[in-house]
């Protein structure tokens, strides 16, 4: 056990310093001068060459690398060209959109999934299992972005339930806050959703297909009986795979549909930076998700020793 | 995780008879047969030239003439769904062959050495699995900037660890089999093994991987042209669409409808198509039916 | 008044028929023998006693256990009767457990489902379930994983969660196939005491005529769906009336002619001047030791303990021992396709062992090899020409496509196969014909020695005599020393001049045949030879209990 979790554990360290590697070479071989660029064109070389050996940018390639990636341990990412403020503050500020985000539309498609994908195991070949099942090939076909301007278009713009964007501010209180998250959370689970169901329809029909499945209807247990107590829990395995590996497209997902809703997340603060040059925020808020990303698939790989007793006394 | 798969053992005749009689196969076959078709058909015909903007037929809704309406410079929205079709399963398409071209061999290779190799391949893959197309595409934008080959590189960056993975496993459920060991005893290296038997073994496996690739790539192009990092204007693009359609939602509402249908049709054909595929040669998928 | 009574079924699965008229009853104490060859219908019959049949299945006529009507039973009847009145354990105990619970929820399950017991009572129960089958507490906890058990202890559990309620019947489909000679006898013993205990019925389904006759009072014998014999187990088999029942018993007994058996260095002095074919030189495998922690390791295991022996050009030589004694991989160490820890090999005087895959060449083309599986040894997505003709390969001048259509011909011939078969796939051929081709393969090159690892196992007795034959006739035309790897005392005795018996890793006796299994000296040789059945020997068993 305490050895599977320690090399998953290196392993999504060893994955993290070599990601960091990755986005610090970019960050290097981008043309331009980020001092001359936060001083702009009138500013004399002189100090240009002040700013850059303020900025540590005179420094020697892996000096310069440890240098960033101790700052980046420490929450210090280092100071926006554009606004001028730590990175951090700009990241602070935004991810309490990002994240709710995220999380509320991954518990809403595991919710919407799971049942979904049971019920279609349980009726297996038979009609509701085919028109779930034909719903899911469908949403899974539509793009989120597009989803979510059907869903403005009928839901704010036609029957004015909710906001078409925009975000009041959690300051604005929990429920104004989060009623302008619903339509951007329904569109971004619901493709997944989809996804998901599949994948725990098919886990669970393969494993009915095992042997200790027949064991188990052997004893008498019922039908239902088996799916729910030993078919689910040896199903889990792919369908955390899948979630694991959908975190990753929710990020990159909340990215897009933010610019959708005009919502102020991570995804809006890279797009402006991405039009402003403004490099050093495009490369830490690529850094953060990346770091999320492993961290996520580090989690389904401890998740996997909880399910899964091989895995705890194996290797 | 190991991967359990029989192999088929079926004649290329059985297959055909049975792929013409699987219902997902055949709609699947048959809307990505018609949508590569308005692609090409694109290059020599559209109903109305895609490049001249007439103002003076602005956001005018679908009509006789113009059937799915057209955008807020007067062009037709018909005639840049087609043109879109080529940008998209191009885009698309290259990126599979990204993607397949350096993970197949990657994953193959892998399983063929184990140990170390693996190791290394494996790590590799983690890495890139942790930059998502869309990320991968920030990086590479904030580099080159936005366009269609950045797109590209980025959605095939992001389908190599997908390929090596699934190769890897493909042929590490193959390589135990006795068949492996008796051309061993046979004397053939593992090259040679690996191009003998393993590859032709986990064709389908691939196969299969390859129609979802090819739609998700679909879906991403989409995506960041949507966002603006993918193919730029005035190139048509199925995305790029979706985002002049954004702004005049309540105005010109098929300016959105179209465009997205017409994603939701490609993928949904692709999906469909790589389902049949997995049904037809996947005998376990078949008893289960 | 029987327990359970099947008259008149027959069963469908689609359009194919599976049963035709099947009659067959268990009585209350007493042990049935279901007999068939693969594809006869005797799992689909216990399948539908449980009613766990595949949703295709159509089945008529009548089966009535213990007064209820199986057939027209509802879903709820049937889930009573499962596991409280009628148990059942299955073939493959590798795979027959939930690898996700404890053996102790796995067995408890069953308790409290039928007697809403407290989880406490349940438990308790099954703790003396489990140590009734063998698998005491001390060793046995109720928190182990069924990975955590050997695949004999795991069908220990099955049997406990089979045997739980005592259940008036109880069926047992191929209990112990996948399991070695010796763990057999156990299990059989244990399924026997269980039977005396509880005065349950147990209908025993098995392809293995020696087992069935061992264990039955009365036997049925299935064919093609349809029941060819039926009645007392003794006389069934001593009277062989039934022409089906003839053949299967004498294939089950089958040894091939071999007018000249090899002599025997020891036999013959002058014999011993000729250089052995292969010499195995104190040859050790070690595996590393399961990961404990970071920095530990458990000790390596030696699968392979200091082996030493030779076999000379023509010999059939037998290697015989229980499962994970070590035996597959001596084999692939002769084969060169595992190297030794320590030790060397040498085939026709040259050392084998370190050699890289082109220095190999030359010994490749006289070492052939056929396994186990006759399914699983072809690649689906070739030619039998391509496959046939693969070692081929080894040659020093690659033969020309005619020629080598030419030699897989001969091949073919040579197995009883027609020429025309060569541009078929394997899945167009049946089990037998299939080892028919992993043997024209093995022999294409002319090879001195073909390595076979429990190349009849997998096959039905009536194949599985055919087989035989055809390796004996093979040595006698060709030549060809065997290393013949088997767990089955019988396949040694009839195709091979000498047999060594190998036990943790080490080979403890080596000796003529006959010799060492009618006089075994070694504890594990006599546990093996105890251990196997034998139809012979049970007949008379039988007879003579009977008077």
């Amino acid at each position: 056990m305490t050895v599977y979790l320690l090399k998953r554990l290196a392993i999504a360290l060893i994955t993290l310093v070599l990601a960091s590697m990755v986005v610090f070479a970019v960050l290097e071989i981008i043309p331009g001068d980020p001092a001359r660029l936060m001083l702009g064109m009138n500013a004399s070389a002189d100090q240009v060459e002040l700013l850059r050996n303020q900025m540590g940018l005179n420094a020697p390639l892996p000096a310069r690398y440890l240098h960033w990636a101790g700052g980046l341990l420490s929450l210090d990412f280092g100071r926006s060209y554009t606004y001028s403020v730590p990175v951090i503050d700009l990241v602070r500020e935004r991810i309490v959109v990002s994240l709710p985000l995220a999380l509320i539309a991954l518990a809403l498609s595991t919710i919407i999934a799971i049942p979904v994908g049971l019920f279609s195991a349980g009726r297996h070949g038979r009609a509701g299992d085919t028109i779930a099942m034909g719903a899911a090939q469908l949403g899974v076909a539509v793009p989120n972005f597009w989803f979510a301007l059907m869903l403005i278009y009928l839901f704010a713009v036609w029957l004015r339930l909710v906001p078409a964007g925009g975000f009041p501010g959690w300051s604005a209180g929990i429920w104004p806050a989060l009623k302008s998250l619903i339509l951007p959370a329904i569109a971004l689970a619901l493709p997944q959703a989809a996804i998901l169901a599949r994948v725990t329809r098919s886990a669970l029909i393969e494993v009915l297909n095992e042997d200790y499945i027949r064991t188990a209807r052997a004893k008498g247990l019922p039908y239902r009986a088996v799916l729910w107590r030993h078919a689910l829990r040896n199903a889990m395995i792919p369908v955390l795979t899948i979630l694991g590996l959908q975190f990753a497209f929710l990020l990159a997902g909340t990215i897009i549909i933010e610019n959708v809703f005009y919502l102020p997340g991570l995804g809006r603060l890279v797009f402006q930076a991405i039009t402003q040059r403004d490099l050093i925020v495009v490369e830490s808020v690529v850094m953060l998700l990346v770091a999320a990303v492993i961290a996520v698939n580090l989690l389904v790989d401890l998740s996997y020793a909880v399910v899964d007793p091989r895995l705890r006394s194996r290797q | 995780m190991t991967l359990r798969f029989d192999i088929p053992e079926e004649n290329f005749a059985d297959i055909l008879v049975k792929a013409f009689t699987n219902r997902s196969f055949l709609t699947g076959f048959v809307i990505t047969i018609v949508v590569a078709a308005v692609a090409i058909v694109s290059f020599f015909w559209t109903p109305f030239d895609v490049t001249r903007l007439i103002i003076a037929e602005k956001t005018q809704a679908p009509s006789p003439a113009h059937w799915f309406g057209t955008d807020h410079f007067g062009r037709d929205i018909l005639s840049m769904i087609m043109v879109g079709a080529r940008n998209s399963i191009a885009v698309a398409l290259v990126a599979v062959g990204i993607g397949m071209g350096v993970g197949v061999p990657l994953g193959a290779l892998a399983a063929a050495r184990g140990g170390i190799v693996d190791e290394v391949v494996m790590r590799l893959n983690d890495l890139v699995f942790a930059f998502p197309a869309l990320l991968s595409a920030i990086m590479i934008t904030a580099i080159f900037g936005p366009g269609a080959l950045n797109a590209i590189i980025a959605i095939g960056i992001f389908n190599i660890p997908v390929f090596a993975r699934v190769a890897r496993a493909g042929a590490l459920a193959i390589w135990p089999r006795e068949f492996i060991l008796a051309a061993r005893a046979a004397g053939k290296g593992r090259t040679l093994i690996t191009l003998e038997h393993v590859l032709p073994n986990i064709v389908t496996l691939l196969l299969v991987q390859g129609t979802i690739q090819f739609a998700l790539g679909i879906l991403a192009e989409a995506g960041l042209s949507y966002v603006g990092l993918g193919t730029q204007p005035p190139m048509p693009s199925w995305g790029r669409m979706l985002f002049d359609a954004q702004t005049r939602m309540v105005a010109a509402p098929w300016m959105a409808v179209f465009p997205g249908m017409a994603i939701v049709v490609t993928v949904l054909g692709l999906n469909l198509l790589g389902d049949g595929i997995a049904d037809i040669l996947d005998p376990k998928s078949r008893r289960q039916r | 008044m029987s327990l359970l009574e099947i008259e008149k079924l027959s069963l469908t699965i689609g359009d194919t028929p599976i049963l035709r008229d099947v009659e067959l009853s268990v009585a209350p104490g007493e042990v049935m023998g279901l007999v068939g060859e693969s594809g006869s219908g005797k799992s689909i019959t216990a399948l539908t006693v449980m009613r766990l049949l595949p949703w295709a299945a159509r089945a008529t006529g009548h089966v009535t256990f213990d007064g209820i009507d199986i057939l027209a039973a509802s879903e709820d009847q049937m889930c009573a009767l499962r596991g409280d009145d009628i148990g059942m354990v299955f073939q493959e105990p590798m795979t027959a457990l939930n690898p996700v619970k404890t053996i102790g929820e796995q067995v408890a399950e069953g308790i409290r489902w039928h007697t809403r017991a407290s989880r406490a009572d349940a438990e308790d129960r099954a703790r003396k379930m489990l140590d009734r089958v063998g698998l005491p507490a001390a060793q046995f906890p109720l928190s182990r994983y069924p990975h955590e058990l050997s695949g004999g202890q795991r069908q220990r559990v099955v049997i406990a969660i089979a045997c739980a309620l005592k259940p008036k019947l109880l069926i047992a489909d191929e209990p112990t196939t996948a399991l070695d000679v010796v763990l057999q006898a156990q299990i059989l013993d244990l399924l026997r005491d269980l039977v005396a205990e509880n005065r349950m019925g147990l209908l025993l389904i098995s392809h293995d005529l020696a087992v069935v006759t061992e264990m039955a009072e009365r036997i049925t014998i299935l064919r093609h769906g349809e029941v060819m014999e039926a009645g007392d187990t003794a006389r069934t088999l001593s009277e062989q009336l039934h022409p089906y029942t003839r053949q299967l018993a004498q294939a089950s007994t089958h040894v091939p002619a071999r007018p000249r058996t090899h002599a025997v260095g020891q036999d013959n002095p002058l014999l011993q001047v000729a250089k052995p074919l292969l010499q195995v030189d104190s040859v050790t495998r070690d595996y590393p030791g399961r990961r404990k922690s970071l920095l530990k390791r458990a000790a390596p295991i030696r699968a392979v303990d200091d082996v030493s022996f030779s076999i000379d050009p023509g010999q059939s030589v037998a290697l015989v021992g229980r499962s994970g004694c070590g035996k597959s991989t001596l084999a692939r160490m002769v084969l060169a396709l595992d190297g030794p820890t320590s030790g060397t090999i040498r085939f026709r005087g040259q050392v084998i062992t370190g050699k890289s895959e082109a220095e190999l060449k030359p010994a490749r083309r006289d070492m052939q090899v056929v396994f186990q599986d006759p399914y699983g040894s072809f690649d689906p997505r070739q030619k039998v020409e391509k496959l046939v003709g693969e070692p081929l390969h080894v040659l020093e001048n690659k033969p020309t496509n005619t020629e080598r259509r030419e030699m897989v011909a001969k091949a073919l011939h040579e197995v009883g196969l027609s020429p025309r078969d060569m541009d078929k796939y394997p899945h167009e051929f049946s089990g037998g014909q299939r080892q028919r081709l992993s043997i024209a393969r093995a022999i294409i090159t002319r090879p001195k020695l073909v390595v076979a690892d429990e190349p009849v196992s997998a096959l039905d007795v009536s194949i599985r005599a055919q087989i035989l034959d055809l390796f004996a006739e093979l040595n006698q035309k060709l030549g060809v020393a065997y290393l013949f790897i088997t767990h089955d005392l019988t396949v040694a005795r009839a195709i091979t001049d000498q047999v060594m018996i190998m036990h943790d890793g080490k080979i403890v006796e080596r000796g003529r045949t006959s010799e060492v299994l009618d006089h075994p000296q070694s504890e594990a040789a006599k546990a093996l030879v105890a251990a196997a059945p034998d139809l012979h020997r049970a007949i008379a068993r039988r007879l003579q209990e009977q008077g």
